[in-house]
């Protein structure tokens, strides 16, 4: 205790100082909480504080990232060729089918009356290693090693080979947080592949479990069912593989069916992801829906609702029906006409899947 | 004086946020107890006029970049263990190491509650028991960290 001198020792002056600047630092950090909560206008801070975070986050990984180098590097010569024989294989295997799928593509289009097939939704893709990985029953979240400086934004997709892994939350400027879909705290727009039908797929707190909470009892649901993404919400464009549907409880008492599903994404093995940019002109892209809709806090606004959402839903009638012929009312304010378009962009689009 | 024990401060501070984001298995994770805090208590009982409430709430700061779900919220509960043992530095400080614990003990339980209740509020509730854990570790593992950082104090000063 000597140790620190007189200058520890020495008493403060008085209580009320030390009261004083803890009332200071309280009130700031409610601040803090308040705009971060509220605004989020603090992404400027965010980004410098996740830029100062991101060494120790790289120092923390470093003792498994030596391990996989030094694993990597005593491989044999044996071991290598083989892996270089299956990677050429599966390369093989990609590139015939992705001939066909040329040919898919362009008879599709003709289908569809288009003059030429589509590109591809997929503009251009990075592939991303994981920094840190951060699992538990409260908060499933990915630490990748790009940031703004790659061109990453808030709300990309994240993908690997298999399916869909999340989207990023927090971008730092070689950083990137990704919120996994299977946090609590994450919601999914999703299709059932078989049938069309539109739901949500929330997180359900373990790396290999996704809940449909939404459905009703009766819905056309069964085990095996393929999930894709709908396209809705404004962040995943439609058509990607998200999960498999495990298991099917009807409860003659719930109104809804507990329905569980497994994500196709190999969360818990993965070490490289793909962040992914996508055309916005096509036609699969994420419909662009109102912006506090893709924010992974939206199951919180399905519980709470969202004002500028909902209200607008069904349009009023004109006062004066003699003065204004119908044609008077659809153009209103901006704002208000936008929102009903929006409307189904968002995470209540569940609703036409929960009424019967 | 007062740079030399601002350094000893920053460092012990970086070994314990390192020690607190080092990724672990589930069950090391969940007893893992919360170096940080600990830290931050240690500085506020034995240099509060260098540490204290500011340490506290910088580090909290830190905290909620790595795992908050709002920024500001580990800020404020740390400033407030920070604050309730830079108060009663010198009482705590007499007291010997079981006694010690037992006022970290809860300190600790303080600072979960005005977590639990934040989280509460901004929608992120969490109400597993596994949250409250680290208090007990964090008591338990108080006499030998206080120890060690009272050691690495001591040896460089």
């Amino acid at each position: 205790m000597a140790a620190f001198g007189t200058g520890a020792s020495r008493p403060l002056q008085g209580r009320g100082g030390s009261g004083f600047r803890f009332t200071l630092y309280a009130v700031l950090s409610v601040i803090i909480m308040y705009l971060d909560q509220r605004g989020h206008y603090l992404e400027q801070v965010r980004y410098v504080l996740q830029a100062a975070a991101y060494p120790i986050q790289l120092l923390v990984s470093s003792p498994p990232a030596a391990w996989h180098w030094l694993k990597d590097s005593f491989q044999t010569r044996e071991a290598l060729a083989a892996e270089n024989a299956r990677l050429r294989a599966a390369a093989r295997d990609l590139e015939l089918r992705t001939m066909r799928y040329e040919a898919l593509a362009r008879e599709n289009g003709e289908l569809r009356g288009l003059k030429e097939a589509l590109p591809p939704v997929a503009d251009r893709w990075l592939a991303a290693e994981i920094v840190t990985v951060q699992v538990n029953g409260l908060r499933q979240r990915l630490l990748l090693n790009r940031g703004a400086v790659n061109g990453v934004f808030k709300g990309q997709a994240v993908l690997d080979d298999r399916g869909l892994i999340g989207q990023t939350t927090h971008v730092g400027p070689w950083s990137a947080e990704v919120i996994l879909i299977t946090d609590p705290e994450h919601a999914v727009p999703v299709r059932i592949d078989r049938t069309g039908l539109r739901t949500i797929a929330v997180g359900a707190g373990d790396t290999s479990t996704l809940a449909l909470p939404y459905l009703p009892a009766n819905a056309d649901v069964k085990s095996g069912d393929l999930l894709v993404t709908s396209g809705l919400g404004g962040v995943f464009p439609e058509g990607y593989p998200v999960a498999r549907v495990t298991e099917v409880r009807r409860d003659a008492v719930q109104p809804l069916a507990q329905i569980r599903a497994a994500p196709l994404a190999h969360i818990d093995t993965d070490s490289e992801v793909m962040l992914v940019w996508f055309r916005a002109d096509h036609p699969a892209a994420p419909t662009t829906a109102v912006l506090s809709s893709t924010r992974p806090d939206a199951v919180s606004e399905l519980k709470n609702g969202n004002p500028a959402i909902q209200p607008q839903a069904a349009p009023r009638k004109p006062p004066k029906p003699a003065a204004s012929p119908p044609p008077a009312s659809p153009p209103a304010s901006p704002p208000a006409a936008a929102a009903p378009a929006a409307a189904p962009g968002t995470p209540p689009a569940a609703t036409p899947a929960g009424e019967p | 004086m007062t740079a030399d024990s601002r350094g000893r401060m920053l460092l012990s501070a970086l070994v314990a946020l390192v020690l607190t984001v080092l990724p672990l298995p589930w069950w090391a994770d969940m007893l893992r107890p919360q170096f940080l805090v600990l830290m931050v208590l240690y500085w506020s009982v034995n240099a509060p006029r260098t540490g204290g409430i500011a340490l506290g709430f910088f580090a909290g700061l830190m905290l909620d970049v790595f795992q908050g779900p709002v920024l500001g919220e580990h800020a404020l509960a740390l400033s407030l263990a920070a604050y309730i043992f830079v108060r009663e530095h010198q009482r705590i400080r007499s007291k010997p190491a079981f006694q010690q614990a037992l006022i970290v003990f809860a300190a600790l339980i303080a600072y979960e509650v005005v977590l639990f209740a934040i989280d509460g509020w901004t929608g992120h509730p969490v109400t597993s028991l596994t949250r409250w854990v680290h208090t007990l570790t964090g008591a338990l593992i108080w006499p030998p960290a206080a120890a060690v950082l009272a050691y690495g104090a001591g040896r460089r000063a």
